[in-house]
């Protein structure tokens, strides 16, 4: 189990999808500044539509390839369940990508898109952040995080559909936003089969910090 | 510009060995051995030519899963055995990785004279401030006042600054990044493979079992605020006043890097051995 000690003594758990400790304040006592998000008004869309489906594409594949990283963890953590759901979901987004190159007609992969300006974050909006795991995590938790990232393409390409200049970008863009709050909802289905987490989800009776 | 764009054939896959990782899931590790591999896909240089040397700890792991030619040395000395396989095969790209405990305490004095010297090698940190593979004991880089059961009340100690270290023992290239942007990153290790001389990478790796308050990290790095500078006064100036969480080249400079005279020798072996013949 993880657990910050406190300066007072006090131990608080600290599981991947629960609140964060505190923020470290910075040494100058200044508010750092937050990390540089680009905000959904400074995305740029592509003005073609090989471009467009080209970061459609490179967004499925590295998200497939982050469940498979995360799957990976998971069986080697011998949380097997959690990881079967991880290489469903790293299997799902495989087909995604090969259903683009379909569509696409293309028989080989396409270059990869410019990274800047090209994503509202710092990775694609559909992969999960290898950070929001937890090696006790249960099947809802990791439907919770992808249904997180589900939601961020969708908000993603709502908004590519918005500012984009072309109408085969704009239409593109519709049709794949609307598959993806097709997977919000196949997602949040698929929540309501599983058994929520107790509250104690994260007790370790073995747990790696041996010194609490 | 396609900053991971395939200019070549090779993949970060190509890069990756069928080892699975034993890192803790959701440490940053994960991260920069993704950002690793992508790096070197984009420089494309491929696996046979690249050379990854480690010390001990979690992150010193990474060579075996690359598909890389690797060294998983003794702790603290990981920086020495790369020293003399570059200067031995100047051909290789010599990639070393660690953590904070690994580099800066047991492998202090080898990472001052690996500045000092150098040579064309990539040194990568993995900085989480704490020894993790060791069930969290203090690090050089954890604060002062971080309290656990085996710190109770903190150290008292003040960190280590491994950044300017670097940069006044003589590091050719200093910059600072966060496993949570592994695209980012991957950017950085490349540009700093392609810097001639002894580019040095401190990379912001959470460790979510023992520094569980790290995954806030996440919400305070930043992107540096200004360009790169080739002047050390301006670096240290700007790396000593930071708050520890600018991300990007901090400093790139044009110290020709230590040429090797592998081959060039006048004298043979023999010649010296005659000498002390009796």
């Amino acid at each position: 189990m993880n657990r910050a000690t406190t300066r007072t003594g006090k131990t608080t758990r600290t599981p991947a999808a629960r609140k964060p400790a505190a923020k470290k304040p910075a040494p100058s006592g200044k508010k750092p500044p937050a990390t540089k998000r680009s905000t959904a008004s400074e995305l740029k869309a592509p003005r073609l539509l090989a471009e467009f489906m080209a970061q459609a594409w490179a967004m499925e594949v590295e998200a497939s390839q982050r469940y498979a990283d995360l799957a990976d963890a998971m069986e080697t953590h011998n949380n097997r369940e959690v990881a079967g759901m991880f290489r469903t979901m790293a299997n799902y987004e495989s087909k995604h990508a090969d259903d683009i190159m379909a569509a696409m007609g293309w028989s080989e992969a396409p270059p990869l898109t410019p990274r800047d300006g090209g994503w509202p974050g710092s990775e694609p909006p559909e992969v999960t952040p290898m950070q929001d795991v937890h090696y006790l995590m249960q099947p809802y938790h990791a439907l919770e995080v992808a249904l997180a990232a589900e939601k961020r393409a969708e908000r993603f390409f709502a908004e590519l559909a918005r500012v984009a200049s072309t109408d085969a970008v704009r239409r593109a863009a519709q049709e794949l936003r609307a598959e993806e709050e097709e997977h919000v909802r196949l997602v949040l289905a698929w929540m309501k089969k599983v058994e929520k987490p107790d509250s104690d989800w994260a007790e370790d009776p073995d747990p790696p910090r041996y010194t609490d | 510009m396609n900053d991971l764009a395939t200019t070549s054939p090779l993949t970060a896959a190509a890069y990756k060995s069928s080892y699975k990782p034993i890192w803790c899931p959701g440490c940053g590790d994960y991260s920069v051995l993704s950002s690793l591999t992508k790096a070197l896909a984009k420089i494309a240089t491929p696996p046979e030519k690249v050379a990854v040397v480690s010390g001990i700890g979690c992150s010193s792991r990474i060579p075996a899963y690359t598909t890389c030619y690797g060294f998983h040395g003794v702790h603290g000395r990981s920086l020495a055995a790369a020293t003399g396989l570059k200067v031995a095969r100047p051909d290789l790209t010599v990639v070393v990785t660690g953590g904070d405990g690994d580099g800066y305490s047991i492998g202090g004095n080898h990472f001052l004279h690996a500045c000092r010297r150098n040579v064309d090698l990539t040194y990568i940190v993995m900085d989480n401030h704490v020894y993790g593979m060791t069930k969290g004991q203090p690090s050089p880089t954890t604060e002062p006042d971080w309290d656990s059961k085996l710190s109770p009340g903190g150290t008292g100690v003040r960190s280590f600054h491994p950044l300017v270290i670097a940069l006044a023992s003589g590091a050719n290239f200093v910059a600072r990044a966060f496993a949570g942007d592994p695209n980012g990153t991957a950017e950085l290790i490349a540009e700093a493979i392609r810097h001639p001389g002894f580019s040095f990478i401190e990379i912001l790796s959470p460790c979510v079992t023992f520094r569980p308050d790290q995954r806030t990290w996440k919400q305070l790095v930043h992107p540096a605020p200004v360009a790169a500078t080739d002047d050390p006064a301006r670096a240290a100036r700007r790396i000593m006043t930071d708050d520890g969480f600018n991300i990007g080249v901090l400093y790139a400079g044009q110290r020709t890097p230590y040429k090797t005279f592998v081959g060039t020798a006048t004298h043979s072996p023999a010649d010296i051995e005659a000498e002390f013949e009796l």
